[in-house]
């Protein structure tokens, strides 16, 4: 069995929804079966094989290749398989995906991880905006699930997560963990302004002390038990924040604005 | 069957089905995880009139507790669910939420998952934060120490308790002397614990009483100042008799430490007036379970494990 292998074979004009394109909806489907399948290809439908040269046969493996920005809902509500994207990728990455893997090798546009309930996202790029947050008109964002990223975040990652973890090697824009409902979010570089603006619960781990609003409460430096857990939790992630093992930290806490038991704890 | 000059009478223990939960309890250092299960598992002797029995199953170093801190693992067993799981959470909220330093997780599997640390959350009075790691929810509960955490559920199992055997001796100090080496033998076997005082009980009991209000009463028949006085099982040469009561997480696990119990007790042999090993039963009308003494100390699968 060789991995299932999409390679893009032309420019794309618009913006391609791959979501049929995922290990469930495609198992037990012939080649044949698979390059009739259709695709939303600007606001029309096109067959997957118009686009892609597909070759292999393991559905459960499947590999974008040549991958671009053009190409949105890669791995959307994925339930089982994996994934690997070479490439960059569009909007909407892991949709509300449920268990299995995707790996990005290249950068990644907005809203990934929307929705995303379980599994493990690694975006080995940089990643835009409202990462881990809620689709437009939703009430929480993440639920469940680990995102790593090696590069850099956009804005307003983390809004309105609700649960699962998500780690991020670079730096990150405004509005970090704004809205967090719970979960956890690390930064190893800096964030912008108004981390943890109307931040409920969660918890938003960082290296440096940030420049804090009003309503975020500075509660001192502890000695926190529960981050050996979390760290030990970490341990085999492909993530720079496997490597850390301190449970001392300096604990802020808020958005008081929005009952203020989110904490920011800078780690020491 | 003589071991060391040691009869081993051909009875048996009768043993119960129970329902048993582990708990690790780490803190600062193994001094302070002693101190906080001590008195988790203290007053826990019999479920008669503690509701559980416990005791410590062994020590844990660093490397095998899920905070990375010194620990102990403890093993609760009660007659069932209902009463383990109102002990287990009041004995949380009063010994190890109170302990200075002292976290408490799950040591156990198992699909029937019971409150460790779910209700003791609302001593947070709303500071209270939850965290999921690796699929299991623990809850961090701020105290004047500092955070006090807990896993907010452990697995309870089906389990083995009553296993039981008692040593007859010429005298007081060398029955207590036989127990004590038995007990630092069965200390080593993982999945038991001695619940009683020093993991021995001196008042063995028989069903029924002269007393109305009474469902057991003292084992006369057992009792060396009474030989001449009831229908007695001691012969002239015996002066004291001790129990050792086990309960373990399997009837395996009970075989076994009773195996490598009476074989550190005859170790002592007849020289030291050890002069015979028997057991409690009910005539084999009440338990699930009977262990045979001499099937286990036949039982050559024992003797190879234990070597």
């Amino acid at each position: 069995m060789s991995a299932l292998i999409f390679a893009l074979k032309k420019d794309l004009a618009q913006k391609l929804d791959v979501s049929p394109l995922s290990p469930d909806l495609l198992a037990n489907k012939s080649l044949a079966d698979i390059g009739a399948t259709l695709l939303w290809y600007g606001k029309q439908q096109i067959r997957a094989d118009e686009v892609f040269t597909i070759s292999g046969n393991d559905t459960n493996q499947l590999v974008f290749d040549k991958s671009t920005v053009k190409i949105d809902y890669i791995g959307s509500g994925l339930k089982m398989g994996h994934i690997t994207v070479n490439g960059d990728t569009g909007g909407f990455l892991g949709f509300q995906m449920r268990q299995g893997s995707i790996i990005v090798n290249g950068s990644v546009a907005d809203f990934a991880a929307c929705g995303m309930a379980g599994g493990l996202l690694q975006i080995n790029g940089n990643v835009g905006d409202y990462l881990g947050a809620a689709l437009v008109g939703e009430r929480a964002g993440m639920k469940g699930g680990t995102v790593i990223v090696k590069g850099n975040a956009g804005e307003r990652t983390g809004d309105q997560m609700r649960r699962g973890m998500i780690l991020i090697d670079g730096n990150v824009g405004n509005y970090c963990a704004s809205r967090m409902l719970a979960g956890t979010i690390g930064v190893l570089g800096s964030v912008g302004e108004y981390v943890g603006y109307g931040m409920r619960r969660g918890t938003l781990l960082l290296t440096k002390t940030p420049k804090l609003h009003a309503t975020i409460q500075d509660c001192g430096t502890h000695t926190l038990p529960f981050l050996s857990l979390m760290f030990k939790s970490f341990s085999g992630l492909p993530s720079k924040f496997a490597e850390i093992n301190s449970n001392r930290a300096h604990r802020f806490s808020g958005d008081i604005g929005n009952d203020g038991k989110g904490e920011i704890l800078v780690l020491k | 069957m003589i071991i060391n000059g040691v009869q081993i009478d051909d009875t048996f223990a009768e043993a119960f089905n129970m329902r048993g939960t582990r708990v690790i309890i780490t803190a600062q250092n193994h001094k302070w995880a002693y101190n906080a299960a001590n008195a988790m598992t203290g007053f826990a002797t019999s479920v008669i009139g503690c509701g559980v029995e416990a005791g410590i199953e062994r020590e844990l170093s660093q490397e095998e507790t899920p905070d990375g801190r010194p620990g102990v693992a403890i093993l609760m067993f009660a007659m069932g669910s209902s009463v383990l799981m109102k002990q287990l959470e009041n004995r949380m909220g009063q010994t190890i939420l109170t302990c200075p330093t002292a976290a408490a997780f799950s040591g156990i599997e198992g699909n029937e998952r019971i409150n460790l640390g779910k209700n003791l959350r609302f001593f947070g009075d709303g500071f209270q934060t939850s965290k999921q790691f690796g699929g299991k929810r623990y809850w961090r509960v701020p105290v004047m120490d500092g955070e006090f955490i807990t896993e907010e559920t452990t697995g309870m199992v089906r389990a083995v308790g009553g296993g039981n055997f008692l040593v007859l001796a010429t005298s007081q100090p060398q029955a207590l002397a036989a127990c004590e080496a038995a007990i630092e033998a069965m200390k080593k076997i993982p999945n038991v614990i001695m619940p009683f005082p020093g993991g021995v009980v001196r008042s063995g009991s028989k069903v029924g009483s002269k007393y109305k209000s009474m469902f057991a009463s003292t084992n006369d028949a057992f009792c060396p100042t009474l030989k001449g006085l009831t229908k007695t099982q001691l012969s002239d040469d015996i002066e004291s008799v001790m129990e050792i009561v086990i309960d373990g997480l399997t009837d395996a696990d009970i075989r076994k430490a009773t195996y490598v119990g009476i074989k550190a007790a005859c170790a002592l042999g007849a020289e030291n007036g050890i002069k015979r090993i028997s057991a409690g039963n009910y005539g084999g009308k009440l338990g699930q379970f009977q262990f045979h003494l001499r099937d286990i100390m036949n039982d050559k699968s024992l003797s190879g494990e234990s070597a």
